[in-house]
C-alpha cells in the first residue's frame, strides 16, 4: 500500500493491477497446513521495512532501486512458447532427470536415470511434494532465517512460492549424473518466485544444477530461494546458472547447512540480470563438515551484482572456503559483502575467503567488505581481497604473439573467471558453464 | 671468569617489576571554572564566556550541538556499549583558571606531582622539543623550545591558537572533520577545549618530535581536546602524544578531533600511545589531508579503555600523495579495541598502506574497521591492508570488517588479513629455556608486533613493550 501511496505522491502512474507486493497471493490451493505459514509470511512481509541505507547489510547498495510496483505474479505462457522453452532447456549431454518451469509453472518432469527412480529417491515439482512429503517439508522448508539483509524478501518468496524442485536423497544413495532444472522468465512485469530444497540424508551424494533464465528482453522479477541440507557424511554439489534479461530484478538467496564430516560445494555463475542480489550462508553443523562457496561474475553494461555471504562455524573442527571472482566492464558495478564467524565453541576451524575483481573499465567499480567474526582462539582463519586491472606485461605477451587487443582481453578475463570452474568435479558440468561463460564474453 | 658470569643471578623478573597502579592515581581537584554536568546552549556561552573566544567560535559551537543533538547514535554498525554513555552526566568543561605557563617553575605543585607519576624524566622535560601537557581541559603548561620558535613554528593551545593566529588556523579549523562528519565530532565542535595547533612554516624540517601528554583527571568529567596541525610546503614534523589515565568508578568519556594538514611537500607524522584506564570511552576522530607529494604517517596505539574507536584517516588530494597508517591494539579483558584506518584516494597515483594488529586478551575484543576508497577515473592509485589478529585466550575475540570500493582500471588494491594464537611450541621452547610462561607469553606477543613497535620513537617502543608486559601478567594460567 505505501509504495502506491508513494507512487501517487510522486505524480506517477498508480499501477492498474495489483503488483507481488499488493496482491495477496492464492493461499487457497495450497495444503491448509502450509497456507497459515504462507498468510504469516504475507503478513511478514508487509509489516518488515524496506531496506534503508544506513543498514549494514545493505551498505554500497541503491536501496532506493528496489522498488517492486512494477511486478506481478507471471501469467501462463502460450503453448507455442512453451514448446520453444522446453526445446531451449537442454544444458548438460547427460542428466539424471530434468524438471522445467516457465513463469513458476511446470512444464516438463523427467526422470531420466535408473537410480532416480530404484533407490527411493523422491524428485518432486514443490506443488506436488507439498501434499505428499509434509513431514520433510515441515521440517525443512525455509527452515533457516534470513540473516544477510533480505528477510522481507524471503517472506515475500515463502508467501508467494508454488514453483520448484524437491530433492530428497534417502541413506547412501548416490546419484551419479547431475539433476537440471529450469526456470524460464517471460512477459514485461512479471514475476516467479523459484525455489530449490534438497535434503541429503546420510552418506548419500547428489549434484543438482539450476538454471535460471529470461525468455524475453523485457523487464522481469525474480525472487528464488535454493536451500541446502546436507546430513551426516554426505555430499551435494549445487550449482546456479543465473541468466535472466538484462532488465531483471532479482533475488536469490540461500541457506546451507553441514552436519558431521559432509561436504557442499555451491557455485553460482551470474552473467544475466540488471540487478542482482544474491545471498549464500554455509552454516557448519557438524565436526568435519566442510562448505566450498565460489562465484563467478561476469558484470557488463549497468549490471549491478551485489553478493553477500556468511561462513558461520557452529561446531569444531570445520572448514569452509570461499573464492568469488568478479570481472567488470562498462558501468558495471559489483559488491561483495562476506563474513566468516567462529562461534565461541568451534574450535580447529579452518576458514578461508577470497574476493578477486578484475576490473575492465574506467566507469566500472567494484566494492568488497570481507569480514570476520572470530570468537574462539585456536583457529586458522584468512581472508583476502583484490581489485586490479589487466596486467600490461600479460597484454603485451599476447599481442606481441599477433593476438589484437579486445581478444587478448578476452583470453586473459576468461582465464581468470573460468579458473574457478576447476573446482567441480563434473567434467560435462565444467564445459557447460565454460560454453556459457564463453558466450557472454564474446 | 665463566663461573662469575653463571653465578650472576639471572633476573628476569626485573623486567615486570612495574607498579601496576602507576595510572591509578588522582589529586585533589580544584576547578575554577566549571559548567557542571550536562549539556545546553547556556553550557555552550559558558564556554565562549570563560574562555573570551570571539563570536565565530561561539557561533560556530552552538551550530555543533544542534548538529550532535540531532545525529543518532551510530549504533547500526558501532558497539552499543555506546548507548552506555548517559550525557547529562558528564562535564562539559572546567579549569583551573590557569592561562598556559611559559616556565617550569610556573606550573603548580601538584599537577608537576602528576607528571612525575607519568614517568616523563627530569632530563627529558628539558630536553624536549616543546612539552604540551594538558591537565583537564586547559593546557597548563607549554613551553617552546626557543630554537622552535625561531624557526616560525606557531605551538600553542587550540583557544589561543583560533584568538591569537586566526589567519593561520581559521582556514583548516573544521575542514579536515567537518562539524557534522559524526556524531561525536559534532560535539567536540561543540565543547572543545584544550589540544594543540600548529604550524610549521614552509621548508621548516622540525628537528625534534613535538609533544604533547595529557590525561583526565576529574570523575565523570569528559575530555574534548582539538588538535590541529599544519604542516606547510616541505616542511617536516613529528608529534606525538601519550596518555595514561586515573582509574574512576564511573564511566568517562574522551573524544578528541585530531585534523592534519600536509601541504605540497610536507612530511607529517602523529604518533599516539595510548592507555587509558578501564572505564574510559575512548571516541576520536582523525583525519590528515595530504597535498602533492606530501607524506602523512599516523603511527597509532591503543591499549586500555572500555571502548575505543578510532579510525585515523588521510584524504590523499594531491598527485602522488601518500598515507599510512600503522596500527597496534590491545584489547585487555572486558576491553573493545574498534580500531582501523581510512584511506580516500582522490588524486592520480596516491599510495596507501595500513598495518594492523591486535591482540586479543582474556574476554577482550579487538575490531579492525577499515575503509578504502579510490573513486573514479584516477590512474596510479595503489593500497595495501595488511591486519593480523592474534588471540591470547579461548575467550578472545577479533573482528575484521574492511570495505574497498576501486573504481577503473589503472588502480590496485590488496587487502590480507590472518588470524592466530600463540605457538604451543613457540612457549615450549622459551619454558625449556627457563622462561616463566608469562615471560615466554608476553615475548612472544612483543615478537608478534615487534615489525611496526620498531616504527615508533625509541622512547615509546619501550614503553609500549612494557605496557604489553603489564598486560600479559594476568592473562596465562
Amino acid at each position: 500500500m505505501n509504495a502506491v501511496v508513494e507512487a501517487s505522491e510522486r505524480g506517477a502512474q498508480i499501477p492498474e493491477c495489483p503488483t507481488v507486493m499488493t496482491e495477496s497471493p492464492d493461499f487457497a490451493s495450497r495444503p491448509a497446513y502450509f497456507r497459515g505459514r504462507q498468510q504469516a509470511a504475507w503478513e511478514r512481509f508487509q509489516s518488515l521495512p524496506m531496506p534503508a541505507r544506513t543498514d549494514e547489510a545493505w551498505r554500497f547498495a541503491d536501496v532506493k532501486a528496489l522498488d517492486l510496483s512494477p511486478y506481478r505474479a507471471a501469467g501462463a505462457v502460450s503453448d507455442a512458447q512453451q514448446a520453444v522453452l522446453l526445446a531451449r532447456s537442454r544444458g548438460l549431454g547427460e542428466t539424471a532427470g530434468r524438471m522445467v518451469f516457465a513463469n513458476d509453472r511446470l512444464l516438463s518432469h523427467e526422470v531420466l536415470a535408473d537410480d532416480m527412480r530404484a533407490k527411493g529417491v523422491i524428485w518432486l515439482p514443490l506443488e506436488q511434494a507439498l501434499v505428499e512429503q509434509r513431514d520433510l517439508i515441515e521440517r525443512h522448508f525455509m527452515s533457516g532465517d534470513s540473516l544477510l539483509g533480505s528477510a522481507k524478501f524471503a517472506a515475500l518468496h515463502e508467501a508467494h512460492v508454488k514453483a520448484g524442485s524437491f530433492l530428497h536423497v534417502p541413506r547412501g544413495v548416490e546419484v551419479a549424473l547431475p539433476i537440471e532444472v529450469f526456470h524460464w522468465l517471460s512477459g514485461d512485469g512479471a514475476a516467479v518466485f523459484p525455489h530449490t530444497l534438497i535434503v541429503a540424508d546420510e552418506c548419500s551424494k547428489v549434484t543438482v544444477v539450476d538454471s535460471f533464465a529470461g525468455a524475453s528482453d523485457g523487464p522481469g522479477f525474480a525472487c528464488g530461494v535454493n536451500d541446502i541440507v546436507v546430513g551426516n557424511g554426505a555430499s551435494v554439489t549445487y550449482v546456479a546458472i543465473q541468466r535472466w534479461s538484462e532488465k531483471t530484478l532479482a533475488f536469490h538467496l540461500n541457506n546451507t547447512s553441514v552436519a558431521r564430516d559432509a561436504t557442499a560445494l555451491a557455485l553460482r555463475l551470474n552473467l544475466g540480470g540488471a540487478r542482482v542480489r544474491d545471498e549464500a550462508a554455509s552454516h557448519l553443523r557438524g565436526q568435519g563438515g566442510r562448505s566450498d562457496m565460489l562465484s563467478v561474475s561476469a558484470a557488463a553494461g549497468a549490471q549491478i551484482f551485489d553478493q553477500r555471504t556468511l561462513q558461520i562455524h557452529e561446531q569444531p573442527d570445520t572448514a569452509s572456503d570461499l573464492l568469488y571472482k568478479n570481472a567488470l566492464n562498462d558501468r558495471a558495478r559489483t559488491i561483495f559483502t562476506g563474513l566468516i564467524r567462529v562461534e565461541p565453541v568451534a574450535h580447529k576451524t579452518d576458514a578461508y575467503q577470497k574476493v578477486r575483481n578484475l576490473i575492465l573499465s574506467n566507469e566500472a567499480e567494484a566494492n568488497s567488505a570481507p569480514g570476520l567474526e572470530i570468537e574462539a582462539d585456536d583457529v586458522r582463519c584468512t581472508h583476502g581481497a583484490t581489485s586490479g586491472t589487466l596486467e600490461e606485461d600479460e597484454m603485451f605477451y599476447l599481442q606481441s604473439r599477433g593476438i589484437p587487443r579486445w581478444e587478448a582481453q578476452q583470453l586473459i578475463t576468461f582465464g581468470f573467471l573460468s579458473e574457478v570452474f576447476d573446482r567441480l568435479p563434473c567434467a560435462s558440468l565444467r564445459d557447460h558453464l565454460t560454453d556459457l561463460l564463453h558466450e557472454k564474453l564474446g | 671468569m665463566s663461573t662469575e658470569i653463571l653465578e650472576t643471578p639471572a633476573s628476569p623478573a626485573t623486567q615486570f617489576d612495574i607498579d601496576r597502579t602507576a595510572g591509578n592515581f588522582s589529586y585533589p581537584e580544584q576547578h575554577e571554572f566549571d559548567a557542571g554536568t550536562g549539556l545546553s546552549h547556556a553550557t555552550i556561552d559558558y564556554i565562549s564566556n570563560v574562555k573570551g573566544e570571539p563570536d565565530w567560535i561561539r557561533e560556530f559551537r552552538h551550530k555543533a550541538l544542534d548538529v550532535f543533538l540531532s545525529k543518532p547514535m551510530p549504533t547500526h554498525w558501532a558497539s552499543h556499549d555506546l548507548d552506555n554513555i548517559i550525557f547529562n552526566k558528564i562535564r562539559y568543561y572546567l579549569a583551573n583558571a590557569q592561562k598556559p605557563t611559559r616556565s617550569w617553575d610556573e606550573v603548580p605543585d601538584d599537577v608537576k606531582r602528576t607528571f612525575e607519576r607519568l614517568g616523563i624524566p627530569e632530563q627529558e622535560r628539558r630536553f624536549l622539543a616543546g612539552v604540551e601537557a594538558q591537565f583537564d581541559s586547559e593546557a597548563v603548561y607549554s613551553n617552546i623550545k626557543a630554537a622552535v620558535a625561531d624557526q616560525g613554528v606557531i605551538f600553542c593551545g587550540s583557544t589561543e591558537g583560533l584568538i591569537k593566529h586566526p589567519e593561520i588556523f581559521k582556514k583548516w579549523f573544521g575542514k579536515v572533520i567537518p562539524t557534522g562528519d559524526n556524531k561525536f565530532s559534532a560535539l567536540n565542535s561543540a565543547v572543545f577545549s584544550g589540544g594543540s595547533f600548529i604550524y610549521v612554516p614552509p621548508g621548516v624540517k622540525v628537528k625534534h618530535p613535538l609533544q604533547a601528554y595529557f590525561r583526565i583527571n576529574a570523575e565523570n568529567f569528559g575530555q574534548f581536546e582539538r588538535t590541529l596541525i599544519i604542516a606547510d610546503e616541505g616542511s617536516e614534523v613529528m608529534y606525538m602524544e601519550g596518555c595514561t589515565a586515573p582509574k574512576f568508578e564511573t564511566t568517562t568519556l574522551h573524544s578528541a578531533v585530531v585534523e592534519l594538514v600536509a601541504m605540497k611537500g610536507a612530511k607529517l607524522q602523529y604518533v599516539t600511545v595510548q592507555n587509558w584506564s578501564a572505564n574510559v570511552f575512548n571516541l576520536v576522530t582523525k583525519r590528515a589531508i595530504a597535498h602533492e607529494e606530501a607524506e602523512v604517517k599516523w603511527i597509532d596505539c591503543n591499549i586500555g579503555s572500555r571502548l575505543t574507536m578510532k579510525y585515523p584517516g588521510v584524504v590523499l588530494k594531491g598527485r602522488k600523495a601518500r598515507g599510512e597508517v600503522i596500527s597496534i591494539a590491545l584489547a585487555g579483558d572486558g576491553q573493545h579495541q574498534d580500531t582501523g584506518a581510512k584511506m580516500i584516494h582522490a588524486a592520480d597515483e596516491t599510495t596507501s598502506n595500513i598495518v594492523s594488529k591486535s591482540i586479543s586478551i582474556g574476554k577482550g575484543r579487538a575490531t579492525y574497521r577499515g575503509l578504502v576508497h579510490i573513486p573514479k577515473h584516477l590512474k596510479g592509485c595503489k593500497n595495501n591492508t595488511e591486519c593480523d589478529a592474534l588471540l591470547i585466550n579461548a575467550g578472545s575475540r577479533t573482528d575484521t570488517y574492511p570495505a574497498i570500493t576501486v573504481r577503473g582500471t589503472g588502480n590496485a588494491c590488496q587487502h590480507e588479513a590472518s588470524v592466530s594464537r600463540i605457538s604451543a611450541e613457540q612457549i615450549f621452547y622459551m619454558r625449556q629455556r627457563g622462561l616463566s610462561e608469562a615471560q615466554a607469553m608476553s615475548l612472544s606477543v612483543n615478537g608478534f608486533v615487534n615489525d611496526l613497535v620498531r616504527q615508533f620513537p625509541m622512547e615509546y617502543s619501550v614503553e609500549l613493550k612494557r605496557l604489553i608486559d603489564l598486560e600479559m601478567e594476568g592473562s596465562v594460567g
